[in-house]
């Protein structure tokens, strides 16, 4: 054996390795690609071979002939025969070429899974982590749906090594599997707080990563987040960090507040810049999510831009680099404390580095005012003059114009001066950006009526001097310029001096060279300098038709057909008016007719916003689909008349008088909304458009000395002195008379925004009363921002709430047949709630879970390979295991979303210590202190055997211990009303968890932090006689709260509180059942039997047991009598004692707080399965968000959308009704109108909700 | 993110590539060009940020190179790594070449590119920064170099042999072609931690 090796690798010795081949390359340079196809011919003999040796050397070489850029997929069977060798030297061959080559469309890829498998659980690290390496260069959607419970496992291996690249990997996985975001996600946060840096670098890498494309869902992280920023000294930890907070501070301006500080510290006390420049980039984040009216934090401003400045002053040209970035940051909301560094950025824009003057520029964009605009575009014409390359200069030029045109020109005073800048960029040879000047020259005109004059002026001047522009290169993008300017002069050709001579130059010979499009605009122009030729001087009008008719024959032959058809129309209308003038008929008037009215600008989403007119239905047939189109079709018909006939046939007989009216109206509309369509008269829109426009403001002359026109000679710098001298009067002006200005702000407005500069620019009047005129809309056009996100971004599908509990059918696939183990525990626990009822019921079950399966489909918008994988791992458990987990979901609150959330509430609110947070209130005895999620129960030592409860559980109860804590207020209140109240003690809270903090919290952004009242939903369970007997106290808050997973069950939690000073025990809990509800005894216990309490009470614990009820109709409220019995022990006696209560099954505890998205509501309440009902509530006068929070509070809704006072709401019944609430509010009216697919349900729910505001 | 990790010479020749997102043949080697005629073109004492131009990803991404003696060293990242931490990673990633390879040269890397992804693997998997400690990377390198030895043990003995004799040729090379033979010199910039 031994000897066949040693052959082997004899034989082995004289092929050619990797480095030989690189030799052989590199010997080779003249004919390298033949040397190579010569090679892998090689290659593709030793792959042949068995011999692993050969083929793994085959394959390493194939990797560097990859890196060339050889396809060598062709090799991908023999690099999946490589990875599975045993040797590890040959296996990191095979995964490295697999990570190289292989991806999502590599077929053998799905011949890796156990391979990959094998080598996850394989006893030598480096084969694990060589696996994961090559894993993550090359999962797929299979792959990771296979592998991701491997991995999750690997998350928690003894060595660190291999941890921290199954947490690193975990990203990737989530990417291609967001389903096992979720069952991951605990595991993932625990490696937060892992003990080796490396593990917890990748966690944190990993959830930086996840939060950045979807923040929202990782705020409730923020917390330890915060301690490990205040307690690692990773710099690349605390940098990821910083960089997630910077992400998270615009989602939670609190915890903006919270971060300065801390941030502050570490930009004076570290010494590594990166570290200080994110620190203050994740400052200005937070000082832009604070934004406005904090005048504390002109210090954190001062203290930004102060250490920018020593950046960017520094002579390492990336420091340089990443402080003007950074700086531009600042500048969107604090451009006042950037301005003050005009010099510096300035200075910038000198710099040799490309990177770094057009981040400079950048920075210009915002820094410019009304005063220093002209003096700052100035500059950058003259950088325009010495730019080489033509990159920078297009750059140069769009920037410019960026600068200027910004928010509707608000910072253009003079409007002459933009134009002559504009003509100066035409004089730009090569640049790309034709077409942008064009469009402001267009703009500018349209919009700025007051410029008009002069642009056609200097419009017919570059016209005139085309051939200055198109010069000799016919490709010359500047020429698109000609466009605007012939459209310009055509226009508005009333401002024209000369028409007849522009007229001429427009028609030159050498125009037939410009492109199709802009000869087409000539054309069409030219026919409109006609009519303002013929309408001013009829004397020149013979000649002028004379001139039209010699020399638009050159256009009709034009190769384009636009210009062709545009040129035969006009000739031939020349030509007839011709005609008449022969005939001395006056033509003046109607050939101006032709081109009477003005364009207005469109806004460019104007056509998309074009409401659908009600009625109108594009899929409707527009005629009867008729029979006789079938005997039409053996017709032979000429190809372009194909659809006439029949059309035109059935409209004749089908169409009537309405139809036509409505047709009429439509195309009106249509026509209305073209920008393309020249109206016939003013709209209506127009009118109401123009109406307070231009006429309307009175416009002051200006004594301006006209500019010096000289063509082809800059001339926008002479405005530049003029515009000093301007001011300069004007200031001087201003002192006579300030009764004139009341009356120019009064003027200010048509787009203008006087209000944005700084103060000292209030001053400067624009040299021109303009009118800028807005874009059009159409009527009625809604306001929107559709901002299309790009539906293939694999990150839109990890956008998933992680604080909601693991449902049981999020699992992660695994291959065996046998749920695992962990997961049994809890589940034997649950036998003691008694299975009768479930067993009865057992298909019904499994019709609702799967109802519930694809309820929680819609609600995560998961992806298509959830379902493939529901049923997977579904069908592979035993039906015993679907039943314990489900009875292992029976007391699982409906979200921990509360916890955390309130977790943050409180962390954000409290002092600025952060671990007082995540400390569980040490009073409760059974509050778990870290909310843990793992499938491991460690139950807690109070509530062993009889409860039915797993982590999640104990998760609640502490995220309610927490709210406690926080509404200390609360709490308070309530104590002082038990003492009054001398009896005691049975609480009765009827809330679902903590659903409703959430949706308190939802309420309570929108309004602003407007804290909400506290509420509490406590009520007597019972009262005792005995008080002063027994001298102990057993308080009961109860908890009665439906069960997702099967419809007939409902969990009532008790809390029990002993307030006495002796020993609670023997606690038996017993509820005389009635026909519709029963409780749910242990198998083997009598139907009146009690169900003892789990635990014993010392004296001032409290502690919470739970019970589980069958409720078999939900439709109605029910009542329900119960004794207490427990032994009171006192030093030296024990008593028998008994507590009689009631427990109170309101409708509304049956439903259950569930998400809708308001399509799906949409969708619900048209589908005409729910019955409506409507209620009114008067005299309500607290504000509408504590109404509905108090709704969502009380009644378990959730707010599917707000609109001021009006709101839709929705809920579901543990039976799986949809409850539908509108709630509309006026003065102190609400009026309430409720649907449900279950009458009486409605009404008793409707009934509650009345009932809860006449207790208020 | 690290979207790729190039490496090229001074003449464009690719000397590495990493690309963790999946391209065909042709347009990795475009993008290596592109890239190559971008970086190449900038001035020694310029920003070693470059934005824009990529055929890789959009405008979220940013080119962070080094230059060392022959090489470039390019990292393609997005937005959500620190520009400064990836220079400091660059510079780890040499100096572990520099100690793996003892005075690393182009030659190294050219002769050696398999090693080079094995030593990359330990820093950065799946464009997510693994390790940025040095030792810690050694040390993972070593281990794994060790087993691949023991591995070959009496097998890889004849191979040894020969492979030694061809190497001796190997101070050749460097006459044929005029590069490669400078070492890369690792400044002591200040360290990152």
């Amino acid at each position: 054996m031994a000897l066949k090796i040693v052959k082997g690798s004899i034989d082995r010795m004289f092929d050619k390795n990797l480095q030989d081949l690189v030799r052989g390359i590199r010997n080779h340079k003249e004919d390298e690609a033949k040397y190579i196809s010569t090679c892998i011919d090689e290659i593709k003999q030793e792959l042949k071979q068995d011999n692993i040796a050969v083929k793994a050397n085959a394959v390493c070489k194939l990797t560097y002939l990859q890196m060339l850029g050889y396809d060598v997929s062709w090799a991908a069977f023999n690099i999946v025969e490589v990875m599975s060798s045993s040797k590890f030297t040959y296996k990191r061959i095979g995964y490295l070429a697999a990570s190289q080559c292989f991806h999502e469309g590599t077929d053998v890829i799905m011949l890796t899974t156990n391979q990959i498998r094998k080598d996850l659980s394989s006893p030598n690290q480096y084969d694990t982590g060589v696996a994961l390496t090559g894993l993550s260069c090359f999962v797929t959607a299979d792959l990771a749906r296979d592998l991701a419970n491997d991995i999750m496992t690997l998350m928690s291996h003894t060595k660190p090594y291999i941890r921290k690249k199954a947490v690193l990997i975990m990203y990737k996985v989530f990417l291609k599997y967001p389903e096992s975001l979720r069952p991951a996600f605990p595991r993932l946060k625990e490696k937060l707080e892992d003990p080796d840096p490396g593990v917890q670098s990748a966690a944190v890498n990993v959830i930086c990563e996840l939060a950045r494309r979807n923040p929202k869902n990782y705020l409730s992280l923020a917390p330890l987040f915060f301690k490990l920023m205040t307690s690692s000294t990773n710099n690349w930890v605390l940098i990821k960090i910083i960089k997630l907070f910077g992400a998270l501070t615009p989602l939670e301006p609190r915890l903006g507040k919270k971060l300065i500080e801390p941030l502050t510290n570490l930009i004076h006390s570290t010494s590594a810049m990166s570290l200080l420049y994110e620190c203050v980039n994740t400052v200005i984040a937070v000082l832009i999510s604070l934004s406005s009216g904090m005048p504390n934090h002109s210090a954190s401003i001062q203290l930004c831009v102060q250490k920018l400045r020593i950046l960017i002053e520094d002579s390492d040209q990336n420091l340089k680099y990443l402080g003007l970035l950074a700086m531009s940051k600042i500048l969107k909301t604090h451009p006042k404390s950037v301005q003050s560094h005009k010099d510096l950025i300035l200075q910038c824009l000198d710099d040799k580095d490309e990177s770094i003057r057009l981040r400079a520029l950048d920075l210009l964009y915002g820094m410019v005012s009304k005063k220093n605009l002209m003096e700052i575009v100035k500059k950058l014409m003259l950088h325009v003059d010495k730019a080489e390359g033509t990159t920078y200069r297009d750059e140069l030029l769009t920037k410019i114009i960026d600068i200027c045109s910004q928010s509707n020109y608000q910072y253009i005073t003079n409007f002459e001066w933009y134009i002559s800048i504009l003509v100066e960029l035409t004089r730009l040879e090569g640049t790309r950006h034709g077409h942008l000047i064009a469009s402001q020259m267009l703009d500018v005109s349209i919009r700025v009526k007051a410029i008009r004059g002069f642009a056609v002026a200097q419009m017919a001047t570059l016209l005139d001097n085309a051939h200055l522009l198109t010069g000799n290169t016919q490709r010359n993008g500047i020429c698109e310029v000609l466009y605007a300017a012939a459209w310009i002069c055509g226009e508005f050709s009333e401002h024209l001096d000369d028409p007849m001579q522009t007229l001429e130059a427009m028609l030159r010979p050498k125009v037939a060279t410009l492109p199709g499009h802009i000869q087409a605009v000539y054309v069409q122009n030219a026919a409109k300098l006609f009519a303002t030729v013929l309408h001013g001087q009829e004397g020149t009008a013979q000649e002028t038709s004379q001139l039209l008719i010699d020399r638009l024959p050159l256009f009709v032959q034009s190769a384009n057909l636009e210009v062709q058809e545009r040129a035969s129309c006009i000739l031939q209308l020349v030509k007839y008016v011709q005609k008449l003038q022969q005939k001395e008929v006056e033509v003046g008037e109607e050939v101006t007719a032709l081109f009477a009215g003005e364009l207005n600008p469109v806004a460019p989403k104007a056509q998309k916003k074009v409401p659908i007119p009600e009625g109108l239905d594009l899929d409707a047939w527009i005629n009867e689909p008729s029979s006789e189109s079938e005997s039409e079709d053996e017709k032979p018909r000429a190809v372009f008349t194909e659809e006439e006939p029949r059309h035109s046939r059935a409209r004749h007989t089908e169409v009537d008088e309405k139809e036509l009216a409505r047709r009429r109206e439509v195309r009106k509309q249509e026509q209305a909304n073209n920008p393309f369509y020249i109206k016939a008269s003013p709209s209506s829109q127009k009118v109401y458009q123009e109406a307070p426009g231009v006429e309307h403001i009175p416009v002051v002359q200006i004594d301006l000395s006209v500019p010096l026109k000289v063509p082809g000679m800059p001339m926008s710098d002479q405005y530049l002195k003029l515009e000093e001298e301007r001011r300069q009067k004007d200031r001087a002006d201003k002192r006579k008379k300030k009764e004139k200005r009341k009356k120019r702000d009064k003027r200010g407005r048509g787009g203008r925004r006087a209000d944005s500069g700084p103060e000292s620019e209030e001053d400067i009047t624009p040299a021109h009363m303009v009118d800028i005129v807005t874009e059009e809309m159409p009527e009625n056009a809604l306001p929107s921002d559709d901002d299309d996100k790009d539906p293939n971004d694999p990150h839109k599908a990890l956008d998933i709430d992680l604080d909601k509990p693991l449902a049981d059918s999020e699992k992660l696939p695994v291959r065996t047949h046998r749920p695992p183990d962990v997961l049994k525990s809890p589940g034997e626990e649950v036998e003691v709630a008694p299975p009768d009822p479930k067993k009865k019921s057992k298909k019904e079950k499994e019709k609702k879970k799967d109802k519930e399966r694809k309820k929680s489909k819609d609600e995560k918008k998961k992806k298509k390979h959830r379902h493939e994988r529901e049923e997977e791992p579904g069908d592979a458990l035993p039906e015993e295991a679907v039943q314990l987990a489900e009875s292992n979901e029976v007391v699982a609150p409906p979200a921990t979303t509360p916890a955390e959330a309130s977790d943050l509430d409180f962390w954000l609110s409290s002092a600025p210590v952060p671990s007082n947070a995540q400390e569980a209130p040490k009073a409760e005895p059974a509050a778990i202190p870290e909310p843990t999620r793992s499938p491991a129960p460690d139950a807690s030592p109070e509530a062993p055997a009889s409860e039915p409860e797993d982590p999640k559980e104990t998760e609640t109860k502490s995220s309610k211990h927490k709210k406690k804590k926080q509404k200390k207020e609360k709490e308070k209140k309530e104590k002082e009303e038990k003492k009054k109240k001398k009896h005691h003690h049975h609480h009765h809270q009827r809330d679902g968890g903590g659903d409703e903090s959430v949706q308190n919290g939802t309420v309570e952004e929108e309004e602003e932090e407007e804290p909400l009242p506290p509420m509490s939903n406590y009520c007597l369970l019972a009262e005792n006689s005995y008080v002063k007997m027994m001298m102990e106290d057993a308080d009961e808050v109860c908890d009665i709260q439906g069960n997702l997973q099967d419809g007939s069950q409902v969990v009532v939690s008790v809390i029990f509180e002993n307030k006495s000073d002796s020993f609670l025990k023997s606690m038996e809990f017993n509820v005389l059942d009635s026909l519709n509800s029963k409780l749910q005894r242990p198998e083997g216990a009598g139907p009146h039997d009690g169900l003892p309490v789990p635990f014993q009470l010392p004296p001032g614990v409290s502690n919470e047991a739970r019970f589980v009820f069958s409720v078999q109709s939900i439709v109605m409220p029910q009542k329900l009598k119960g004794t207490l019995t427990f032994i009171v022990k006192s030093e030296d006696s024990s008593t028998h004692e008994k507590l009689d209560f009631k427990l109170h099954f309101t409708c509304s505890s049956y439903l259950i707080t569930t998400p809708c998205y308001s399509d799906a509501y949409a969708k619900l309440l048209e589908s005409g399965d729910l019955k409506g009902s409507s209620v009114r509530l008067e005299g309500i006068s607290m504000p509408f968000h504590h109404l509905l929070a108090r709704i969502c509070f009380h009644h378990h809704f959730s707010v599917v959308e707000r609109i001021d006072s009006c709101a839709s709401m929705y809920s579901r019944s543990i039976q799986g009704h949809h409850v539908c609430l509108l709630i509309k509010t006026a003065d102190q009216t609400v009026s309430i109108d409720a649907k449900c697919d279950e009458p009486s349900l409605l009404g008793n729910v409707l009934d509650e909700i009345k009932q809860t505001f006449s207790q208020c | 993110m690290i979207k790729a990790i190039l490496i090229f010479n001074n003449h464009g020749k690719p000397r590495l590539s990493k690309f963790y997102e999946h391209y065909s043949e042709d347009t990795e080697q475009q993008i290596i060009r592109e890239t190559f005629h971008l970086v190449s073109k900038r001035d020694e004492n310029v920003c070693n940020f470059l934005e824009g131009g990529m055929l890789i990803g959009g405008s979220d991404n940013k080119l962070i190179y080094r230059h060392y003696a022959t090489l470039y060293f390019v990292f393609c990242v997005d937005s959500s790594e620190s520009e400064l931490g990836i220079l400091d990673l660059i510079q780890v990633f040499v100096e572990t070449l520099d100690k793996c390879f003892e005075n690393v040269c182009e030659l190294d890397l050219i002769f050696h590119v398999d090693k080079v992804h094995n030593i990359l693997a330990e820093m950065v998997m799946g464009g997510m920064v693994l390790e940025t400690n040095m030792n810690e990377i050694i040390t993972q390198v070593d281990a794994q170099n060790k087993m691949e030895k023991s591995e070959a043990g009496i097998a890889g003995a004849p191979a040894r042999a020969v492979s030694a004799v061809k190497n001796m040729n190997l101070p050749e090379i460097p006459r044929n072609i005029n590069i490669g033979d400078i070492s890369i010199k690792v400044p002591n910039l200040p360290s990152f931690k």
